[in-house]
């Protein structure tokens, strides 16, 4: 089974889409920051990162660029999922390494949908 | 609602668009036709279909009929059959058309998600076709649904059913909290607003129809009528994709399907079109 580590501070955010991403199939991991999501990435790499994008202590941004220099690091595919909805961000959120991106509010259709076009599901 | 009121959307559906009523779906005519009650000014539901018993105005019987013909739809729906399209029957019709142009139509077309997801295709295939020269069409028998479809203006909602992120990087502006297509999509697609059970005797000479999950909303001789006008419509040896649980009606009306689910292909000796 495949291993989604979803990142986000807020522990409702990760209780949602943990009943989403497990009815998609996935073995969950969660981590409240990007620095705690780093350390965990450097013990067992995930399939594929939900990752927000504010978070305290590592931002979802840092955390992208750190993982993409990690050896081993390029593999996870790596799906924003954040509040931030300009172009600027989404842009910058590519050229950083993200495949693909979710606008919240969302529901488990666009998170299907999403993980669908990464090739995920 | 009443069983009289439900009867006569159901017969109104029926004689304009060949849309079948499900009478078990009693919520499907409460949502779809309380924004019209709105919009018109009545108070309900009943005062609008006793409004229509009385004033019988063709404006008012076309807003009954195009609310209810509305379906769903979103960006890239069945993804497989866009990944078809790219990858063998454009670059089979690109080969075949040479430097005649490659004709597109999107039949019911609803707000515009399926067309503009072609021509974002199409705009993506450029540089392996630099040639090719496509044209765009999208219809659909819902004015309001083909003024939403033009404006192409979407909520944040509708952008993130199906549209991969980059797609929409590349071809949306966000204005406040909408996202609109790009003026070079836009304007690559010609809009019409066009009955499917209608005299289509002047729509001729496409390579590829899409005309997906309508056919299975028909009454059958709706269906039948449907599938000589679009069959009529199609070059020689062009496709027709339908919604891949409307192939049977399809084969039951005696057409071959081609290796693909949905997929369909009009004879290659058939008389070319007007």
């Amino acid at each position: 089974m495949r291993t989604c580590l979803i990142v986000d501070d807020s522990r409702v955010i990760r209780k949602v889409a943990r009943r989403i991403l497990e009815d998609l199939g996935f073995d969950i991991a969660e981590a409240a920051d990007g620095a705690e999501a780093l350390a965990w990435c450097r013990t067992a790499m995930p399939d594929v990162v939900l990752l927000d994008w504010n978070m305290p202590v590592m931002n979802g941004l840092e955390f992208l660029r750190g993982l993409r220099m990690e050896p081993g690091g390029g593999a996870p595919k790596v799906v924003f999922c954040t509040v931030e909805n300009e172009l600027a961000a989404i842009r910058e959120a590519l050229e950083s390494g993200a495949d693909e991106y979710i606008m919240k509010p969302f529901d488990s259709e666009i998170v299907a949908a999403k993980f669908a076009q990464a090739g995920l599901v | 609602m009443k069983p009289e009121d439900r009867d006569l959307v159901a017969q109104l559906c029926a004689a304009r668009s060949g849309q079948q009523v499900d009478p078990a779906k009693d919520y499907l005519l409460e949502t779809r036709l309380g924004p019209v009650a709105r919009r018109e000014g009545f108070d309900s539901i009943a005062d609008l279909i006793s409004g229509l018993r009385t004033r019988r105005e063709d404006r008012l019987i076309w807003a009954i009929v195009e609310a209810m013909a509305a379906g769903d739809t979103s960006f890239f729906r069945d993804q497989a059959l866009f990944n078809l399209f790219r990858d063998d029957l454009a670059p089979d019709l690109v080969r075949r058309r040479g430097d005649q142009p490659i004709r597109i139509w999107s039949a019911a077309c609803a707000t515009g998600q399926e067309v503009h997801s072609l021509a974002m295709l199409v705009d993506e295939m450029a540089g392996d076709h630099p040639a090719a020269q496509f044209e765009i069409f999208g219809s659909d028998l819902s004015e309001r649904a083909l003024e939403k479809a033009q404006s192409g203006l979407y909520t944040q909602f509708e952008v993130q059913r199906g549209l991969p992120i980059r797609s929409l990087v590349r071809h949306f502006d966000k204005i406040d909290d909408a996202w609109v297509i790009s003026p070079r999509i836009r304007q690559a697609i010609r809009w019409r607003r066009l009955n499917l059970i209608g005299d289509l005797s002047r729509v001729r000479g496409f390579d590829v129809i899409f005309c997906r999950h309508v056919l299975e909303t028909m009454i059958e001789p709706a269906q039948q009528r449907v599938i000589e006008n679009l069959t009529a419509a199609l070059n020689p040896g062009a496709y027709l994709v339908v919604g891949t649980h409307e192939a049977q009606v399809l084969e039951a009306q005696g057409l071959k399907a081609a290796e693909q689910a949905g997929v369909f292909r009009s004879p290659a000796n058939a008389r070319a079109a007007a």
